[in-house]
């Protein structure tokens, strides 16, 4: 059969317009979700009904939500709560945008509560919260910053991990060393004097790893030390124009030199045990310092309770040593998702998961997570250790910095982490205008993301 | 038309039917939105927006890594691909030889590809471990100590050596083709005085055509797609053999040498929320993947009524 002219046009108008149907007729359908709840005018006296929660926690940590839930059900009675558990994030910002009603949604990435609150996707708590007149100065002012974007408060933050340095004090004892490093050149010189080297010339103990990408060793995490900025107040990128990423970018590569070369250094690193098993190095004594959570208190308890080590503040920059006892403070997030059909048993939920004291101290001791409610922080149930006080301390501490929320999530974290590959392997040589050019990467994505 | 050519039109419309409902539904209209999506900004959470071809010019000259995702993929599909295809053709061809313990032979080399490409990744990573694994124990020995997938140098290569170790799949297709080998024609070349490797050639390598281009396709098509092993050997040799939280951030380790177009579209999508340029990404992907099996197809017709006769 001859494939006329008059026939191909008729085909292609015929695949047009199926592609018109199909493309833009049924677009409304992956989004098209309820606009949001309605909330009373007045706080109801009883709030009873059913509730779907979504958390992302399994096994043992869903047992200590559920307990949480448990509690609160017998707080609100008339309120059935139906606990999803095991909810990656990804999947929960999916069945919101499908118009699931999902009442109650806990999710585990700060990195997302640009899109969820710019979105709509979780509702806006603040008529919520001034209605009911809900202190917010009992939450940290970091903790505040992240469950927030661009003033609109869609989120509860609901336990924090909070991030500071841990030691081998039997280590430091044999090294000589009496206190944990404040500053980075302490640090430096700490690094230098506990490590130590096989007879073929390999790195047998380190004293701190200073390469980026090992473990928690990571852009966010390191940020704190020079209290160094992220964004600016219009979303775009303040990395090259501050000055502090610079300087730690330079004390990094001198450490690296001091621990002799790269080379050297990545050899160890490729050795590394498993981060979240026995094998973890500085529970075998590998390392002798490391940046990390204050969950891993719960797992060094767990897997290696022979090793003796202590917690410290993040050490700082030397022209930053006033801000010592800050850290890096992330956590779970808690919002109203935009399907709830029960918004009122919703918040019901999100405020005595988010804010109430009892609540927050069972979940507390459960996760080995820091509450953030001051109250929870000082209540005389909270188990706190010497090692686990620190992490508490340094979620109060007012210089703590967290990785801000951005209308592109965490992808200009991942654009200076290859940067930071670069630099930290010898491929690049200039940070000034390395970071320049991370400006501009950042840029064009926000730039990108904002559009429409 | 005649009622009883509409009416057998009918007929076959109707058995055709489910399949249609299922194109349209499951491959037409996902791909009629996601042409649309890729000219829009859209994060799932929001409506789409029109946003010209501003995701097409960030694809074509502002994205960082879609170059060196792209050349990590094309290296899979150049190296990668045809090594696995050589050794299993190589791995089912001895098999056909083995005069003793064929069938253990055969269920030894075949079992890798039984276990779960997460499984079967980490066990490899372990094994290859730079500091405590039994490979690099060995080799020190004598003085090697390679970096695997901790070293950039190494970490593609490992993905070759770990697709061979799982070359179980492909290879018994080989087999069952070239047990299938007519006899009569190896014993008549070999009467005719023809080498090993003309009979390789001239016999063999015809009556295994249409499994050769089989592999071919499908080795193309899984390379062009590739996620979950070096995802997991990546967060493996990480330290980090998890998923769920974070993930995305270990894609590509050590310094984006194993970081495969798959994975960029999927960090694109969900951790950039760039939903509309990760459907342009896959956009480009789909009409690739055509074109080259288009090309594979009419060049090697492997798959014509000719040759299957």
């Amino acid at each position: 059969m001859q494939f006329t002219t008059q026939r191909l046009k008729k085909s292609v108008a015929m695949a047009a317009a199926v592609g018109c149907v199909l493309g833009f007729g049924l677009t409304g359908c992956s989004t098209g979700g309820p606009s949001g709840p309605t909330i009373q005018a007045q706080a109801p006296s009883t709030v009873s009904g059913d509730i779907e929660f979504w958390h992302f926690f399994t096994d043992r940590e869903a047992e200590v939500l559920q307990n949480a839930v448990d509690s609160f059900e017998k707080k609100y009675p008339d309120v059935h709560v139906t606990v999803k558990s095991g909810q990656d994030d990804e999947k929960m910002r999916q069945a919101i945008a499908a118009g699931q009603p999902i009442d109650v949604g806990l999710s585990y990435s700060t990195d997302q509560v640009g899109p969820l609150c710019s979105s709509g996707a979780f509702v806006d708590l603040q008529p919520f919260i001034d209605r009911d007149k809900v202190d917010m100065t009992q939450i940290a002012e970091v903790a505040q910053s992240y469950t927030a974007y661009e003033g609109k408060r869609c989120s509860l933050p609901a336990l924090a991990d909070t991030y500071a340095l841990y030691y081998n004090t039997d280590m430091f004892a044999a090294a000589g060393i009496t206190t944990p490093p404040k500053t980075l050149d302490e640090l430096t010189d700490d690094a230098v004097k506990l490590t130590t080297f096989n007879a073929d010339g390999s790195i047998k103990t380190l004293g701190f790893m200073p390469l980026l990408g090992y473990y928690e060793n990571s852009e966010p995490h390191w940020a704190v030390m020079a209290q160094a900025g992220w964004l600016n107040k219009d979303g775009t990128s303040a990395v090259g124009s501050d000055a502090a990423w610079q300087k730690l970018y330079a004390w990094q590569k001198n450490l690296i030199d001091k621990l002799g070369g790269y080379k050297l250094v990545s050899d160890f690193q490729a050795g590394l045990g498993q981060e979240f098993s026995e094998q973890n190095d500085f529970q075998t004594g590998r390392v002798a310092m490391n940046i990390d959570g204050e969950f891993r208190t719960a797992f060094i308890a767990d897997q290696a309770p022979d090793v003796k080590y202590a917690t410290a503040p993040l050490p700082l920059a030397a022209d930053k040593s006033k801000a010592y006892g800050a850290g890096y403070i992330t956590g779970n997030v808690l919002g109203i998702g935009k399907g709830s059909t029960n918004p009122e048993a919703a918040w019901a939920l999100v405020k005595y998961l988010g804010l109430d004291t009892d609540a927050q101290v069972l979940m507390g001791n459960g996760l080995k997570n820091v509450p953030t409610v001051k109250s929870a922080l000082t209540s005389p149930d909270l188990e706190v250790s010497d090692e686990y006080k620190v992490f508490l301390e340094v979620y109060q501490n007012p210089n703590s910095q967290t990785a801000p929320a951005s209308i592109i999530g965490s992808q200009y974290q991942t654009i200076l982490g290859q940067f930071s590959q670069k630099w930290q392997s010898g491929d690049a040589s200039d940070v000034a205008s390395g970071l320049a050019e991370v400006d501009q990467q950042i840029n064009d994505a926000v730039a990108l993301g904002s559009m429409g | 038309m005649r009622p009883t050519t509409r009416r057998r039109g009918l007929v076959a419309l109707a058995f055709l039917g489910p399949a249609l409902l299922g194109m349209a539904v499951f491959f037409v209209y996902p791909l009629a939105m996601t042409v649309y999506y890729s000219f829009t900004t859209f994060n799932i959470l929001s409506s789409p927006k029109w946003n010209d071809f501003a995701n097409w010019k960030y694809l074509v000259g502002q994205d960082p890594l879609i170059v060196t995702a792209a050349v990590n993929t094309l290296w899979l599909i150049v190296i990668l691909v045809p090594i696995k295809i050589l050794g299993a053709l190589l791995v089912a061809w001895a098999l056909t030889r083995a005069r003793h313990a064929s069938g253990v032979l055969r269920t030894i080399f075949y079992l890798p590809a039984l276990i779960p490409p997460v499984a079967s990744t980490i066990a490899f990573v372990f094994v290859l471990n730079p500091s405590t694994g039994p490979v690099n124990q060995m080799l020190s020995l004598i003085g090697l100590r390679p970096g695997w997938f901790t070293d950039p140098a190494w970490s593609k290569p490992s993905l070759v050596g770990l697709s061979l170790w799982v070359l179980g799949d492909i290879m018994v297709i080989f087999l069952a083709a070239l047990l299938d080998v007519p006899t009569e024609q190896l014993e008549a070349a070999e009467l005719d005085g023809a080498g090993g490797i003309a009979r390789f050639w001239h016999i063999i390598v015809p009556a295994i055509r249409p499994v050769l281009l089989f592999a071919l396709v499908t080795g193309i098509i899984n390379a062009m797609q590739m996620f979950t092993e070096p995802a997991v050997a990546s967060g493996t040799a990480m330290g980090k053999a998890t998923v769920g939280a974070g993930s995305s951030t270990t894609l590509g380790w050590p310094s984006n040498s194993t970081l495969t177009y798959g994975q960029l579209l999927y960090q694109r999508a969900f951790g950039s929320n760039l939903m509309g340029y990760a459907s342009a990404m896959a956009v480009v992907m789909f009409v690739v993947t055509g074109l080259v099996m288009i090309f594979l197809l009419r060049r090697f017709s492997g798959f014509t009524a000719e040759v299957a006769r």
